[in-house]
């Protein structure tokens, strides 16, 4: 692909947590109208941690990892980010999401705005800080994520590889203390998962906190701490990687496990 | 080229390419004059009939335009006499000397003729804020968009109504008239109508339900009402209900009333500008820790307006056009100084009629086409590259 010749450098020292519990989901309900899409969630994510999430579509994981940056809304439950209580609050959503970083399954890069600009928007308007010094960053962290030639082209003009490249890169200029990833391979060709894992990966490295929702479990088994299961809006299963592959207790987890691992 | 080393034969069951196919140019249909000709004209038997069928349209009014609008004009005179058949004993077309005689009045309307040079600067500071503004390579666009919308409204307000302390005799809006006016009320109409409409349409998706309804009510309420209503409660109604001193200017009222009436069509052309914008690009915006205000103002509106580009051009050429329909309260844009003049006996002729709304048909034209052409340029400007 579009390597960089530069040596493997961490992708960056990631911003220190304020407390020892990076995420903490007490409790959490939501609903769809009446269907109850996420049903008493209980969930504690350390500092440094990564954590894989799977199971079947429709099992609320998604929905999960969508309430600890309130794109979704929870109805009954407790979320604390890095010690901040989310609530309907503008401000705390505000903090939580300059702190957290977010990459999709279907990239949402602005079309309008070349890949400099789509990484050093959320810097000036939400940091405020200098066009330079934001333009500066963002190459840094585009040569991390090994396309730092692509910087004055428009997210139509790359690859679904590329582009999720620059999503995780616009996230990272934040420097966001949490990362979160909503089935971030899942929309794109086969040829260009790898380079998409091997970024995450080399971020896991780096000390990142993680929430992946993936169906990577290879990715899984390489870097995750834990490995959570969900089925029908609630957590069925967790584990480490090691006890969760070879050891499965519950039925749905089993037929999961052999419905993907053939 | 012909079956070479490692091409594909039906009959064989395993196959490995040992060479790649270099490009090669497209036949020679497909390209040039010929190629142009073929695809666009005489595509199909229908597509020919249509051809004919409008090469022979074509033949038949090109001609007769040209002939009435010069070949038959006439060019000088200083009366109907210059324009009368039975007078010249000749084909008479346009008549020239009578548009070139009332001209001035078709310009400025009745404003005072020693202070029509105020109205020449206007024309001047706009047209170079316009140039300034839409010509997307120009230098300091900032300061063109301050002088645009901040200096030119201020300067050309007292310029045409006049400041007695700074030596300009006021003049009263009643004598204005022509070509000013359909400018002012069509630039008022334009500057005005796209920021209210996109406020609108921001309010009609609120989720604020006041907000909402507010919006929804006036948006619908305005559409469902024709200008010519609006116009009229502006200069008939509204009176009645506002003591006459505190009462604005007629030519004011009427200015509000296309302005709000054009920004509730527009507030329907942003709101279709904003649905076709994917939920994702808000959700990209929100997770990034935009605020509201700037996910819309950087993320989504730019690109929701790029789209709607041609709707938005589309509601400010009827615009453009719509306002000829303050001659109802008495306004006099051009097309009514024209039909003031058309029946003056001085030029009673039977091709006067014909060669004043003639005028007025070229004018619009210029214009909307001009609009037409500027969007579509700017169009293709936008679209390159940028492409998901």
């Amino acid at each position: 692909m579009n390597d960089s010749t530069d040596s493997h450098g961490s992708l960056l020292k990631p911003a220190k947590l304020n407390t020892a519990v990076a995420v903490q989901l007490v409790d959490l309900n939501k609903w769809y109208g009446d269907f109850h899409v996420l049903r008493d969630i209980n969930l504690k994510v350390m500092g440094k941690e990564r954590i894989v999430i799977c199971g079947p579509s429709g099992s609320g994981k998604s929905t999960m990892i969508r309430c600890i940056n309130r794109l979704e809304e929870h109805q009954a439950g407790r979320i604390v980010i890095d010690g901040v209580e989310l609530t309907a609050d503008l401000k705390k959503i505000d903090e939580v999401r300059r702190e957290v970083g977010m990459v999709f399954q279907h990239f949402n890069l602005f079309p309008h705005l070349t890949v400099l600009e789509n990484c050093t928007l959320a810097p000036i308007w939400v940091r405020k800080m200098p066009k330079n010094e934001a333009e500066e960053m963002a190459s840094h962290y585009l040569k991390r994520v090994k396309i730092p030639e692509q910087a004055n082209k428009y997210p139509g003009q790359l690859s679904g590889g590329q582009q999720q490249r620059v999503a995780i890169a616009r996230a990272l200029c934040m420097n966001p203390k949490i990362m979160l990833f909503d089935e971030p391979t899942s929309a794109l060709d086969p040829e260009m998962v790898k380079e998409v894992l091997d970024t995450m990966v080399e971020l896991a490295h780096d000390g990142m906190t993680m929430l992946v929702v993936t169906h990577e479990m290879g990715f899984a088994r390489q870097v995750a701490d834990r490995i959570v299961f969900m089925d029908e809006g609630q957590i069925v299963e967790a584990n480490v990687p090691e006890e969760f592959f070879a050891h499965p207790q519950h039925e749905r987890t089993k037929l999961f496990l052999s419905q993907i691992l053939h | 080229m012909t079956m070479a080393e490692g091409d594909l034969a039906v009959t064989e069951l395993a196959f490995v390419r040992h060479t790649t196919i270099a490009p090669r140019p497209p036949p020679a249909t497909m390209t040039g004059a010929l190629g142009w000709l073929r695809a666009n004209l005489l595509s199909s038997p229908f597509n020919i009939a249509l051809t004919i069928l409008i090469g022979l349209l074509l033949a038949w009014a090109i001609p007769e335009i040209v002939k009435f609008l010069f070949i038959d004009a006439v060019w000088t005179g200083s009366d109907r006499e210059a324009c009368l058949e039975f007078v010249q004993h000749r084909a008479i077309g346009a008549c020239w000397p009578f548009v070139w005689e009332r001209l001035p009045y078709f310009i400025y309307g009745s404003y005072p003729i020693s202070e029509r040079w105020r109205v020449d600067v206007f024309f001047v500071m706009l047209a170079i804020g316009i140039v300034w503004l839409l010509w997307l390579n120009a230098p300091r666009r900032d300061l063109g968009a301050i002088y645009f919308f901040l200096i030119l409204p201020v300067t050309s307000f007292i310029l045409l109504t006049g400041w007695s302390a700074i030596g300009l005799r006021p003049v009263d809006t009643v004598l204005w008239g022509g070509v000013l006016v359909t400018i002012v009320v069509a630039a008022v109409g334009i500057v005005c109508s796209l920021p209210l409409g996109i406020l609108l349409a921001l309010g009609r998706r609120s989720r604020m339900p006041t907000v909402r309804l507010l919006s929804v009510i006036f948006i619908e309420f305005v559409r469902g009402v024709p200008l010519v209503t609006v116009l009229f409660m502006a200069s008939v109604m509204l009176p009645l209900f506002i003591p006459e001193q505190w009462s604005p200017d007629k030519l004011v009222r009427a200015l509000v009333g296309i302005a709000l009436f054009a920004s509730a069509y527009m507030a329907e052309v942003v709101r279709a500008g904003l649905q076709a914008i994917p939920k994702g690009q808000y959700e990209g915006a929100m997770a990034v820790g935009l605020r509201y205000a700037q996910m819309m103002r950087l993320v989504v509106l730019p690109q929701a307006l790029k789209v709607t580009i041609p709707n938005i051009v589309n509601t400010y050429i009827g615009l453009f056009k719509d306002t000829t329909l303050v001659f109802i309260v008495g306004i006099f844009d051009l097309l009514r100084t024209i039909e003031v003049a058309r029946i003056d006996p001085k030029w009673a002729t039977p091709v006067t009629s014909t060669t004043g709304y003639a005028v007025a048909a070229i004018f619009y034209l210029v214009f909307c086409y001009g609009m037409s052409r500027y969007a579509r340029a700017m169009e293709a400007r936008l679209t390159k590259g940028d492409r998901r």
